[in-house]
């Protein structure tokens, strides 16, 4: 059954989906109605994309730097201030970027006639290396044409003071504290809070000028198109969601759905969205000036004063307005059951109109609702409405009785289907699923949520929820309007989900209020109709994105700023790394997410922190060299973190020089943690991003790590040890930057341990993400590179969100009580992301505290409140609504097996860091063998021999073996450390579908790849090969063998495999020539070459980050790999699948 | 003597209740979101180890007193919060961690041990007012 809201990564199939006939038709049925500026408040659908961000609202804009400015040079517009340049000759020398008549002198002080402290007799007498040997390259690297000579050294390099000597660290702060004084820096972290009402004079909009987006029709469309002709070019880095293309499961289904291919054309090519898209950001982003004083005077007088108070979550804050407010009268008792069908009585004319007619809707019934106006005339007789309602019931009960049958585990050998799985549906009523959430954003392990606690451990299924929430969306309806209505108790958005008591009230799914609709509420700018509040686009789609007001910030919105921290030790520079970032960086360079006051910053480091400074003004960038990494402090507070824009060709000056200003370095100490006290200072003031390289453990200063891995127990069958951190500075670092709103991103390439346990701390509760590359060398290692590369990029231009909050509320009576994924959980059930991206996903564990005996669905909410790349303050609301059933054998027809085992993962990950890694395997087999003997107890009557599972669990114990054979928690198989805390790290984070993968790979056979039931994207026809169990009998000699599982693919080439095959695809005359190290399927102009090319880049292209493709003979060093992943099959220290359904029995039937 | 043992372990017990109190208020302030775990945590954490030595003194004083039975009644309590103090893992912050707080139902827990304490601490209070009492009337 297709979603509503189509939410997948933007392939013009998924375009399918009823959102956007939803939107073309309206028009055509309701009158055209212009709007000209009766209501004070503006809405259209827009694209997530469109250029609506460069618009930059000046009383809103961070003025980081104290004094209002121009929009223009915000944060950067200290200019070299005069009184810098004439402080100089005052201040320390070294600070200002020397003349070159100054000479360079190898052996010691740089300019020795400017430094009053002369820096050579200290490096000779303290035995210090002299300086040109730390930074050769400045007057010895030949490759560089500007070393040619030593002064025209492209950056200035000044030390300090060399670290040792003790009498010099007392005099240099002296010399160094005065310079801010005499920047004249203003006070840092001076937000001054927006003051609500200054804005509403200057910018209310005219009328006239919201016209444009609501008045064309078409305009409604979210449509990919409008940024490639409208957006600035800023808004490129969005483009990566288009690239995303369709998740296998949901494109295969479409045929059975049967939905037409034409109606997927009109969103694709739609002119006047391009047409109108820029008069409407202009439009929005007026209005959104305009909501934020208007609502600030209506609802909250007072600026909040945390973010707990911001996104809502108090029951505090709302107490006095409710009291205030005049107690509508509800004429049911406020937990009344609701009957399905009854709150959505005129439900949504246009899908009516798109869907098919056999999920239509029942007539209305009015039961505590007035019907109001409708446009629509019902499309179906009486007798159509019975007889499909009929369907849809009987659909139903086939559905459930299919989930239900009893599948004999130990008979049924092909238990894998050929197909992707899709999640199971629920008991819903099918216009209450059609509205629902997309699985791929919001999915719950149980689709029927038990009715007590009780029944749930009856079950022995764990309940939770998993979410991907900033996930790429192509379709999402954005909505500006002055007023959010949310409940005012428990501060609940308004959703799909509630329940309309007549055309003024509202009643909240999740606590049970009967709240007012407020006035502009009536008004539906989709139709241009007034009195239809449940047609308003809130209520049609699970999934939609407000544009908040000045109540959703505590400080003006932040501008993008990243801060880049690279290793540039001498185990670094070996591995080349440093050049292809910088590489990426500055291709990528005018994609990075932001707008004109995006402001970047780089920070290198070994046993000393460098600094860079890039103020615009310079003729080159300058290098300070911070050597006391015990006290650390920023040198030039100003001019580290410059603006992208104004100081773009220093920056890129500098990123063409950094890999080679290190190519002779000596240093093998690295201060990891003093440059992250480093980047914490610079960055602390705004929020931001830092990103941090490193490639071995860190050896000097603060946070320094031993290396605890025992290479001898890799293999070990007994307990691992060193799972948690070794230290807590990363912790306290990571819990710092989180409130400060800074995330930190770690990427790791290391060929050595590098205690992944620790370094990990500062991403995970930064709300960062971790990026591994095992022995990465620019060299030994092609593979890696290009997966370095290619992640790099997707990194840098992904979309991203700043100062972020998530809270997830749900229906009275359920809890959460546990939660998994990378972020700081700051209250009860507020999550603080600093940086939010759209690759993380989170794992919610829940618990039912009070009986749901009296509804008979449940809600669950998540709204996500960020700051755009553009500066804009957004909240992003996923509203998910489960039926509530009172039988164990409707828990079990309705388990969402992947996201039960995905779960459970998460869970063991925890046991294993708490506890230990046997305890979590232990726990793990108890899961299926309680949920399979609770199943056999409670809803089955066989007898005891027969182990059987209901058909929608009949993969879990396959699931659960993959689970333990997987690098995280497998035993008996070398696994390095850092490896094994990699992939508990990656369970914690990834989305499902990608998880999923890494656990239980898919495989593919793709020596005759099939035609039929071949997908077709764009113009390309992707053939669909049946998935097939991961066993080696399924395997043979004469075929090749695809296996996929997420970050790897291993495509394995039998011995006899057709030479036809290997010469078209492979390009190799036979098998024997294939290379071992084969890595890449060439671009072969044959018709077999670009069927399996497209077949694999179509799997890469599903994903965010590259999967790397090893060829895989028989004798290639990869071969292991291969076979560990087949998972059916015994190994020497796992069982096999079968062997494993014996042990299951056997404590079982204990 | 006898009475100044008690007086002063009547002091020292106060303290500890008062301590119980805190952890108890702090903690409800945490689970009504009054404050973050953040500075819920490290107020907490802060009063971890003047716990102990209350603690540690008063049992010390039992034993050197030889008061056999308040010593081994202190005895479990003071053995559990040296435990729990030396068994937090090096990778946490404290006894109390801001980033596992609210997981696990963790916070229960806290508050549940919380209340055990201030329920053990007013019982001891009340022995040792009684003690005091009888040593002060002996003499």
């Amino acid at each position: 059954m297709q979603q509503p809201l189509s939410t997948g990564h933007g392939a013009p199939l998924q375009n399918s989906s009823t959102a956007p006939e939803h939107h073309q038709q309206m028009p055509n049925k309701a009158p055209l109605v212009p709007m000209a500026g009766q209501y004070d408040f503006n809405y259209y659908q827009n694209n997530y994309q469109a250029p609506v961000h460069n618009i930059i609202r000046p009383p809103l804009c961070p003025t980081s730097l104290g004094a209002p400015q121009g929009p223009g040079q915000m944060y950067t517009a200290l200019p070299l201030n005069p009184n810098l340049t004439s402080a100089r000759p005052q201040l320390d020398p070294t600070f200002v970027s020397a003349p070159p008549q100054g000479g360079y002198v190898p052996s010691g002080g740089h300019y020795p006639g400017q430094v009053p402290y002369n820096v050579p007799s200290q490096s000779t007498t303290q035995g210090i290396p002299p300086h040109s040997s730390s930074y050769p390259g400045f007057s010895y690297h030949p490759a560089m044409p500007a070393f040619n000579t030593h002064y025209n050294a492209p950056l200035t390099s000044q030390t300090f003071h060399p670290p040792t000597s003790q009498p010099l660290v007392g005099v240099l702060p002296s010399h160094v504290k005065p310079l801010p004084e005499t920047v004249q820096r203003p006070a840092q972290g001076s937000f001054q809070p927006y003051p609500a009402g200054n804005t509403t004079a200057s910018w209310h909009p005219s009328p006239g000028a919201s016209m444009p987006a609501p008045t064309n029709p078409t305009a409604a469309v979210s449509s990919t198109n409008s940024q490639t002709s409208a957006g600035p070019p800023l808004s490129m880095p969005h483009n990566i969601n288009q690239s995303y293309l369709p998740d296998r499961a949901k494109v295969a289904t479409l045929p059975v759905v049967g939905a037409p291919l034409a109606r997927q054309q009109p969103p694709l090519a739609d002119p006047p969205v391009s047409t109108s898209a820029s008069p409407a950001s202009a439009s929005r982003a007026q209005e959104g000036v305009d909501s934020s004083s208007s609502s600030s005077s209506s609802t909250n007088t007072s600026l909040p004063n945390n973010y707990d108070a911001l996104e809502g979550g108090s029951y505090q804050d709302s107490a006095p307005s409710a009291t205030t407010a005049p107690a509508p009268s509800d004429p049911h008792p406020l937990k009344s059951t609701k009957p399905f069908g009854y709150a959505y009585p005129t439900l949504q004319p246009a899908y009516q109109n798109v869907a098919a007619s056999s999920q239509s809707v029942g007539p209305p019934t009015g039961q505590g609702y007035s019907p109001g106006p409708q446009h629509f005339a019902q499309p179906f007789s009486s007798v159509n409405q019975l007889s499909s309602t009929m369907e849809g019931l009987t659909f139903r009960n086939n559905r459930k009785a299919e989930a239900l049958r009893q599948v004999s585990l130990l008979q049924e050998r092909n238990i894998l289907p050929p197909v992707p799985i899709l999640s199971p549906q629920s008991n819903l009523s099918p216009e209450l699923k059609k509205l629902n959430c997309s699985p791929d954003l919001f999915r719950c392990t149980l689709m029927n949520i038990p009715q007590t606690q009780t029944l749930l451990n009856k079950a022995k299924l764990p309940l939770g929820l998993l979410l991907h929430p900033f996930r790429d969306l192509t379709h999402l309806p954005v909505i500006t309007s002055s007023t959010i209505v949310r409940c005012r108790t428990c501060r609940t958005y308004i959703n799909p989900f509630v329940s309309f008591l007549d055309q003024r009230r509202w009643k909240c799914n999740l606590c049970y209020r009967v709240n007012d609709v407020p006035e502009e509420f009536m008004y539906n700018p989709l139709t241009r109709s007034y009195g239809e509040p449940h047609k308003r686009p809130e209520v049609q789609t699970a999934t939609v994105e407000f544009i908040a007001s000045s109540d959703y910030m505590l400080r003006p919105p932040q501008p993008a700023v990243y801060l880049f921290v690279f290793d540039v030790s001498h185990n670094a520079v070996e591995s080349g790394y440093l050049n292809i970032c910088c590489q990426s960086l500055l291709e990528n360079f005018d994609k990075l997410p932001g707008d004109s006051r995006t402001r970047i910053g780089f920070i290198t480091f070994d046993s000393t922190v460098h600094f860079f400074n890039l103020q615009e003004g310079l003729s080159q960038p300058q290098m300070l060299i911070v050597s006391d990494i015990e006290d650390i402090f920023i040198p030039t507070p100003d001019s580290l973190m410059v603006n992208l824009h104004e100081s773009k060709e220093l920056i890129k000056d500098l990123l063409k020089v950094l890999p080679t200003m290190f190519t002779s370095t000596r240093e093998t100490h690295s201060a990891l943690g003093p440059a992250l006290q480093a980047a914490f200072k610079l960055m602390s003031a705004t929020g931001g991003r830092i990103s941090v390289f490193q490639t071995q453990l860190p050896s000097i200063g603060v946070g320094r790590l031993l290396s605890r891995e025992d290479p001898n127990q890799r293999s070990t069958t007994k307990g691992v040890q060193h799972l948690a951190p070794a230290t807590d500075f990363y912790k306290k670092f990571a819990l710092d930057c989180s409130g400060q709103q800074v995330a930190v991103d770690l990427f790791l390439l290391s060929g050595q341990y590098t205690d992944m346990a620790s370094l990990a701390c500062m991403s995970k509760y930064s709300a960062g993400s971790v990026f591994y590359y095992p022995s990465f060398h620019h060299i030994h290692n092609p593979a890696q590179v290009e997966k370095f590369q290619k992640d790099l990029k997707r990194y840098l231009i992904r979309k991203i969100g700043f100062e972020a909050v998530m809270r997830i509320r749900c229906t009275k009576g359920l809890s959460i009580h546990t939660f998994h994924g990378n972020f700081f959980v700051r209250s009860t059930d507020l999550l603080s992301l600093a940086n939010i991206n759209p690759d993380s996903g989170f794992t919610v564990q829940m618990s039912i505290e009070e009986s749901l005996v009296d509804t008979s669905i449940v809600c669950f909410q998540a709204a996500l409140l960020y700051t755009s790349s553009k500066g804009e303050r957004r909240i992003r609301v996923h509203t998910l609504c489960l039926p509530v059933v009172n039988s164990v054998a409707d828990v079990y027809a309705g388990a969402d097996v992947q996201a039960i085992t995905c779960l459970l993962a998460t869970m063991a990950v925890d046991r294993s860091v708490s506890s230990s890694l046997s305890d979590a395997r232990d726990a793990l087999v108890n899961a299926v063998v309680d949920s399979l003997s609770a199943y056999r107890s409670t809803v089955s009557n066989l007898q005891r021999s027969v182990l059987v599972a209901p058909n929608s669990l009949r993969l879990f114990p396959l699931y659960i073996l993959a689970l333990l054979k997987q690098q995280a928690f497998r035993t008996g198989t070398s696994t390095r450390l850092d490896e094994r805390v990699f992939a508990m790290c990656e369970m914690k984070t990834q989305p499902l579908i990608h998880l999923m993968l890494t656990i239980h790979p898919n495989l593919y056979r793709i020596d005759n790849l099939p035609d039929e039931g071949s997908i077709t994207v764009g113009d390309k026809a992707i053939p669909q090969p049946p998935v097939m169990q991961l066993s080696a009998e399924k395997l043979s000699k004469e075929g090749a063998f695809l296996m996929d599982c997420g970050s790897v693919m291993y495509l394995w080439i039998g011995k006899n495999c057709s030479s036809n095959f290997i010469s078209e695809v492979l390009g190799f005359p036979n098998h024997a020539s294939i290379p071992q190290n084969m890595t890449q399927l060439p671009e072969l102009n044959t018709v077999l070459s670009q069927r399996t090319s497209s077949f694999v880049s179509w799997l890469r292209d599903s994903r965010p980050f590259l999967s790397i493709l090893y060829i895989v003979k028989d004798d290639s060093p990869m071969r292991a790999n291969f076979f560990q992943r087949l998972v059916e099959d015994r190994s020497e220290s796992a069982l096999s699948y079968y062997e494993f359904l014996l042990h299951i029995q056997q404590q079982i039937s204990k | 003597m006898e009475a100044l043992v008690f007086i002063l372990s009547l002091v020292d017990c106060c303290t500890l209740i008062f301590m119980a109190v805190y952890f108890i208020i702090t903690l409800s302030d945490l689970e009504c979101d009054y404050i973050n775990a953040r500075a819920c945590c490290s107020k907490l954490n802060k009063w971890i180890v003047p716990e102990l030595v209350a603690l540690g003194f008063v049992t010390l004083l039992m034993l050197v007193s030889m008061h056999w039975f308040i010593f081994l009644l202190n005895l479990p309590i003071t053995a559990w919060n040296i435990y729990r103090y030396l068994a937090v893992p090096c990778g946490n912050v404290g006894v109390f961690d801001p980033t596992e707080i609210h997981n696990r139902g963790q916070l229960k827990t806290h508050m549940k041990e919380a209340m055990i304490k201030l329920g053990f601490h007013l019982l001891c209070f009340f022995i040792y007012l009684y003690s005091m009492i009888l040593a002060l009337i002996n003499d």
